[in-house]
């Protein structure tokens, strides 16, 4: 096993289908050459030649809409965004085409692609590199939307999401690219798309994120423990399809719940799935479920990022709170 | 030869005149042969046909809302025909004789506008043709993506994708040329000039005196045709297919013609033009020149149109009815086609709406 940030979890995931499967190509804004931005694709172009990973001209609706031509006549096509908050050129042949075309046609075509970007906070960056678009894409019909929050995930969810016979948005979150380490088994393997994780098993209250939002709920849940609470922490990882029954079987066993995200709170991901508890543990449920989420505000430059991002100690007060209800 | 026909210079590829006279080609210049202009003709007598009856079902309110193609026929029929079959074709919504060409029945393209998504379970193997893009300008894209891909794989095959002029304007038509250009792509993207953006005149839409010059600022030849003269069409594309096949890369053709019904049957294109200017286009219908060729060169007597337009017509009629009478898709249609395997939560709603 190696040791591996996100990111190079990424391009080992990359690496690797590319490797086995000639109809992988890997295109967008300086993800040959220079590797990308963020170096997702670095060596891939050296490793594959220039016609399995390439540049593009910044060109967001060209490269999306192209790998739908290229989708429907049978490669797979896995292509980069440089920063979510640069997707929305594309949107009109994401949400028109891609998720369409297998419905479309009832079946007799299809758009199988993965469409990665880098999203999310906390990365002092300019305007417009720093959103928080999953509900966005969620909210699409036709779409899977998938974000990991570790190397080990990243990189199996990666290769799922290419081996998935439908089109898959891949949101990486940006903060966690190099401030994660961990072992990642060097031979291929494949993390279930629509199934979260329990990543630790707890009592008190369940509590749910997905990507960067993990490290302070991970944190929040380490400082509980040294209070004598036992937390419940469940990585989302799929947001669409989002895997309820792993939420609502946890909530009937602790009782409580705290859904945390960085995306603006109305009609977020925690709407989604404290509803689907409501619907489905309404009479385990010992607390009303809570959600601390981004505002809606447009996510700041970086000199008011701290405004908006959520902290652990905002987690452990939030996570008290719902532990100490009584009614 | 392409190049000969600068659309800058005001140059025009027109083969055939209003009177149905041929004009001699030049050296090189592809001649679609009398053959299959006669059967252009046939599939040109049907679209219209069709298009006839359509409008007539519309009002009747039996047919929802259903885009004219009138008077544009010879564009996408022409074009089909300079293609093989293994080609790719992409069409924007104004294509019925081009999807006629291709071997697409009539009940298909009335049971899509019928209301029926079935309409589109076409076998990619069996066509080659991308369903009906109705989001204006965006299709385009997935033609020069189709190429990268059949270049990828080494074959030789092509795509053809359609726009109106009104696409023009689309960021994704700038986008689909400029990589077209870049990536040398085999493709012809096809502009069918009909004047009107739905009301907006062509004046209004670009500063540019032709759509066909946009090709060059891409980096690749751009070529007017009449649009209204199927053999000129037919040649256009020709050309462009031998470009495209042999790696010279891109092709824009903007085919001048003129949509004689409305935009669609939700409009009234007496708000926005003329009469008088509907009535100039009418002798340059292309169904009647390529009459008069085909009478002239004895391919068709003077009696057949007649008898051809009252076959088609029961033929409308016909894939109409057998349109109409396919079942609706059932509710678990509306679910099942979106992902592969069906989400649980999909599975839910699914199982709700059941009940």
């Amino acid at each position: 096993m190696k040791v591996l940030t996100l990111i190079e979890a990424v391009t080992d995931a990359l690496r690797t289908e590319m490797a086995s499967d000639r109809s992988v190509v890997v295109f967008g804004e300086d993800v040959g050459v220079e590797g990308g931005v963020f170096r997702a694709t670095v060596g891939l172009q050296k490793s594959f030649g220039a016609e399995r990973c390439f540049d593009t001209p910044v060109s967001e609706a060209g490269v999306v809409g192209a790998a739908v031509g290229m989708a429907v006549a049978g490669l797979k096509p896995v292509v980069e965004i440089q920063f979510s908050g640069f997707a929305f050129p594309a949107f009109n042949q994401i949400v028109s085409h891609v998720a369409r075309i297998r419905n479309r046609t009832r079946g007799a075509m299809s758009a199988p692609m993965v469409i990665r970007m880098p999203y999310g906070g906390g990365i002092r960056a300019p305007e417009h590199h720093s959103e928080s678009v999953e509900a966005l894409f969620g909210h699409v019909p036709g779409l899977k939307v998938v974000i990991p929050s570790t190397p080990h995930d990243a990189k199996g969810l990666l290769i799922s999401a290419i081996r998935d016979p439908d089109p898959v948005i891949f949101l990486e979150p940006s903060r966690a690219y190099r401030s994660v380490r961990q072992e990642v088994p060097e031979e291929p393997y494949t993390i279930e798309i629509g199934a979260a994780h329990v990543e630790a098993e707890g009592e008190d209250l369940t509590l749910v994120s997905y990507g960067a939002q993990m490290i302070e709920a991970r944190q929040a849940r380490a400082a509980l423990a040294a209070e004598g609470r036992s937390v419940e922490l469940i990585d989302l990882r799929t947001i669409y399809p989002f895997d309820a029954r792993a939420v609502v079987e946890s909530v009937r066993k602790t009782g409580r719940l705290l859904v945390v995200h960085e995306g603006p709170q109305s009609f977020g991901v925690a709407a989604e799935l404290i509803t689907t508890v409501m619907e489905h543990a309404f009479d385990q449920l010992e607390a009303p479920p809570a959600r601390l989420a981004g505002p809606d505000v447009i996510f700041p430059m970086p000199r008011g990022e701290k405004h908006y991002l959520i902290g652990t100690e905002a987690v452990c007060a939030e996570a008290r709170k719902v532990m100490s209800y009584e009614p | 030869m392409i190049e000969e026909y600068d659309p800058r210079e005001g140059r025009l590829l027109s083969l055939l005149n209003e009177e149905g006279e041929l004009a001699r080609l030049p050296a090189g210049m592809p001649r679609l042969p009398d053959e299959q202009a006669l059967a252009a003709y046939k599939t040109m007598v049907l679209a219209r046909q069709a298009d006839e009856w359509a409008l007539n079902l519309n009002r009747q309110g039996r047919m929802p809302t259903y885009p004219l193609n009138k008077g544009q026929e010879a564009n996408s029929i022409g074009a089909l025909m300079a293609l093989r079959p293994d080609d790719w074709f992409v069409p924007a919504f104004r294509e019925l004789g081009g999807m006629l060409t291709r071997g697409i029945g009539l009940k298909q393209w009335f049971l899509y506008w019928y209301g029926n998504e079935s309409a589109n379970h076409m076998p990619l193997d069996t066509y080659r043709m991308l369903p009906i893009s109705i989001p204006v300008g965006s299709q385009p894209l997935h033609a020069v993506g189709i190429a990268w891909a059949e270049r990828y794989r080494g074959t030789d095959r092509i795509a053809l994708t359609f726009t109106g002029e009104g696409g023009t304007s689309e960021g994704e038509f700038h986008e689909a040329c400029n990589l077209a250009g870049v990536w040398k792509a085999g493709v012809i993207i096809f502009v069918q000039n009909n004047w009107w953006s739905i009301s907006l005149p062509w004046s209004r839409q670009s500063a540019a005196a032709t759509a066909a010059e946009k090709g060059f600022a891409y980096g690749f030849p751009g070529i007017r045709v009449d649009g209204n003269d199927l053999f000129a069409v037919y040649a256009a594309t020709a050309l462009a297919a031998d470009r495209a096949r042999s790696g010279q890369g891109p092709t824009l053709i903007e085919g001048l013609t003129y949509r004689l019904g409305a935009h669609t049957t939700s409009d009234d294109p007496t708000k926005y033009r003329t009469d008088a200017e509907v009535k100039e286009w009418e002798p340059k219908d292309p169904l009647l020149r390529l009459e008069r060729y085909l009478v002239k060169a004895k391919k068709l007597s003077p009696e057949e149109p007649e008898r051809l337009r009252e076959q088609s017509f029961a033929c409308a009629q016909a894939a109409f009815e057998e349109a109409e009478q396919t079942p609706d898709p059932d509710l678990e249609d509306t679910f099942r086609w979106h992902f592969v395997e069906m989400p649980e939560m999909m599975t839910r709603q699914l199982e709700r709406r059941k009940a």
